[in-house]
């Protein structure tokens, strides 16, 4: 059996355990898509609708207004938030999206802006407790992340064991997280546009895509084996502006259609409440949206948190400000560009829409207004694809560190297990790739969210007391000279 | 002698690698003593809140901050203080991270000094030649007078 098969029944298997469906309303939801929404809708409540009374006070802590000068030179809340963002936006926000909107329609989007909103508060609470409960080395160096506070947190309140187990579980799926949606869901989307761009079917790489995958591996392994910062480096400073250029394409590609653009948000009204021709209706649409935002955001599933842990700050609720804008950042803002230049352009509605799927409906999209802009794309989805990769191989290394106490062997294991899923990942199909990230991914969510449920006291004592604490004047911003 | 320094005047000195940052201190060192001055010798590691890292980066961060600050103690604050030692003035050091122009700026503010003496030029030719130097900047922006010494 070569790699590729094995894999594919790999995710089929995982995937018909973690994606087990319901009946509900003449369609199949699966459960653990309405795990994360009612996550979502709980801490919104919870922490008293902090996505509309926090924001001000979260950019507020990213500008630096509350971060005490003697900490200059340490991680900022700027550089904990861009870390963070830059191992979210990734393939998800481009090729995700095309493909909720390829299954959903229009209406798709309604629902994944609603999951980002909500995902805020679940990204709050995670992020907060990745600071409270991090852990310092004697040389300074911070680990952080659902492992720590999964263990630490519950014990504290009298569940050391049942901790313990959740903090296991937690890592297991991470490594599995690493490996799929950080990893081969990357490699598999920006080989496929790498592909189209070099000429699609006629590319001279068409039949062997797996060469594309060992020059990804190749790099990454010049990082996270040979410890060659600079690639890493390099990466993390071009992003940003990629991730600028991007949105700035979709505003062209929007102003180009500015008159229909009524339409296409007509259409995503009303597509998310009575969709023509969607599998499952109403409920299809928002299954297909939750599932992509979540993917694309990671609210619920724990892993930014460990990103987050690294910032310098005495007040862990400051990271939950900070955090709860990277799902607006990621879903709220990206993804909506995305969907909106898919919608706008129609090219959803194509008959090989579904078949296209990912990376490519999107880049379809962009070539009826700006023609050569797939080329910049295929640049774009490498360099998002490759920082994405980077964080999430970081955060296997860390749930790796955590099961085997630092051990140098299981972590370099680990390195070579993900460069193998990296070749993987670009040579084998989309759907079953697509299948395994998502089983992955969501699987992290179980645990994590267990774990925020029980600790859902204190993380809204920690939130409300520090928010209280900065409308009271108690706490102060800063005054420079 | 504690009350006689108590009540000097302090002047704060931006302090680099550069020849430049020598003759400030040599200048600084001369003006103190005759105007009875105490010296503050900051030397600011160029920094910003606001870059892009890498999460290893961040984890890091915290032992590569110490080490950036040990190794300028050692590699200029050290011979600046000796400079100040032989000189006779009352002398006290400092590293800080930040954007050179404000944070002499506002170590001048916190220390209540009264001047802000700079080389001219300092240790990043390049980047000055791209965005201004600090002392230009410090120039426009110091709430107390600057001296630059050339």
């Amino acid at each position: 059996m070569n790699p590729v098969d094995w894999f594919n029944s790999l995710s089929d298997t995982i995937t018909g355990i973690v994606f087990t469906t319901v009946p509900f309303f003449g369609t199949e939801v699966p459960l653990i898509v309405v795990w994360l929404v009612i996550a979502g809708a709980f801490f919104t409540i919870w922490l008293g609708f902090m996505q509309v009374r926090g924001p001000r006070l979260a950019i507020d802590l990213v500008r630096g207004k509350y971060s005490n000068p003697d900490d200059a030179g340490e991680v900022s809340h700027f550089q904990a938030l861009a870390t963070a963002v830059s191992g979210t936006v990734g393939l998800g926000n481009i090729a995700g999206v095309a493909i909720a909107i390829a299954l959903g329609g229009p209406g798709a989007t309604f629902w994944m802006i609603l999951a980002g909103l909500l995902g805020m508060a679940t990204k709050m609470a995670e992020c907060m407790l990745g600071v409270k409960y991090r852990r310092e080395h004697a040389d300074g160096s911070v680990s952080g992340g659902p492992m720590y506070y999964l263990r630490d947190g519950l014990a504290e309140r009298g569940m050391g064991g049942f901790g313990k187990v959740l903090a296991v579980i937690f890592a297991v799926c991470m490594i599995g997280g690493a490996l799929g949606g950080g990893n081969m869901f990357q490699s598999n989307q920006a080989t496929a546009q790498i592909i189209a761009v070099t000429g699609g079917d006629d590319s001279f790489l068409a039949g062997s895509p797996w060469i594309i995958g060992l020059v990804f591996a190749a790099l990454a392994g010049a990082v996270i084996i040979g410890g060659i910062k600079s690639i890493a480096r390099v990466t993390e400073k071009i992003v940003p502006f990629m991730a600028v250029l991007y949105v700035a394409a979709c505003i062209v590609v929007l102003l180009w259609n500015i008159t229909a653009l009524p339409e296409a948000i007509g259409l995503i009204f009303s597509g998310a409440f009575s969709p023509e021709g969607v599998a499952g209706g109403a409920i299809g649409a928002l299954i297909v949206g939750f599932q992509r935002a979540a993917f694309s955001n990671e609210a619920g599933l724990g892993s930014a948190s460990v990103a987050h842990s690294a910032v310098k700050t005495k007040e862990p609720a400051t990271e939950g400000f900070v955090a709860m804008l990277e799902p607006f950042i990621d879903t709220v803002v990206i993804c909506t560009m995305t969907a909106l230049t898919i919608v706008i352009t129609g090219t959803y509605a194509l008959p090989d829409a579904t078949e296209l799927g990912g990376v490519a409906l999107t880049s379809q999209s962009f070539e009826t207004v700006l023609p050569w802009f797939p080329t910049v794309l295929a640049v774009a989805v490498v360099l998002f694809a490759f920082s994405t990769m980077i964080s999430w191989s970081y955060y296997g290394m860390k749930a790796t560190g955590y099961l085997f106490g630092d051990n140098q062997t299981a972590e370099n294991v680990f390195k070579g297990i993900f460069l193998v899923f990296t070749v993987i990942g670009s040579a084998a199909a989309l759907g079953p790739v697509i299948n395994f990230s998502d089983s992955m991914i969501f699987l992290m969510s179980i645990p994590n969210l267990i774990g925020l449920y029980i600790m859902a006291p204190v993380i809204r004592s920690v939130i409300h007391g520090y928010f209280d604490r900065v409308k009271s004047g108690e706490v102060k911003q800063v005054v420079h000279q | 002698m504690p009350d006689r320094e108590a009540r000097m005047d302090t002047v704060v000195v931006g302090v680099d690698n550069s020849d430049a940052s020598t003759r400030a201190v040599e200048f600084a060192v001369d003006r103190a003593q005759r105007n009875s001055w105490k010296v503050v010798l900051v030397h600011v590691i160029p920094w910003t809140p606001y870059s892009f890292q890498t999460p290893t980066e961040n984890e890091h961060r915290h032992r590569e901050k110490e080490r950036e600050v040990a190794a300028a103690t050692e590699q200029v604050l050290v011979p600046m203080a000796e400079i100040a030692e032989r000189g006779g003035v009352p002398h006290t050091e400092m590293v800080r991270h930040g954007k050179p122009s404000e944070t002499l700026s506002d170590i001048a503010g916190d220390t209540k000094a009264v001047h802000i003496i700079v080389g001219r030029t300092g240790d990043s030719g390049l980047r000055e030649a791209v965005f201004g130097s600090v002392a230009s900047r410090l120039v426009q922006h110091a709430h107390v007078p600057v001296t630059v010494v050339p």
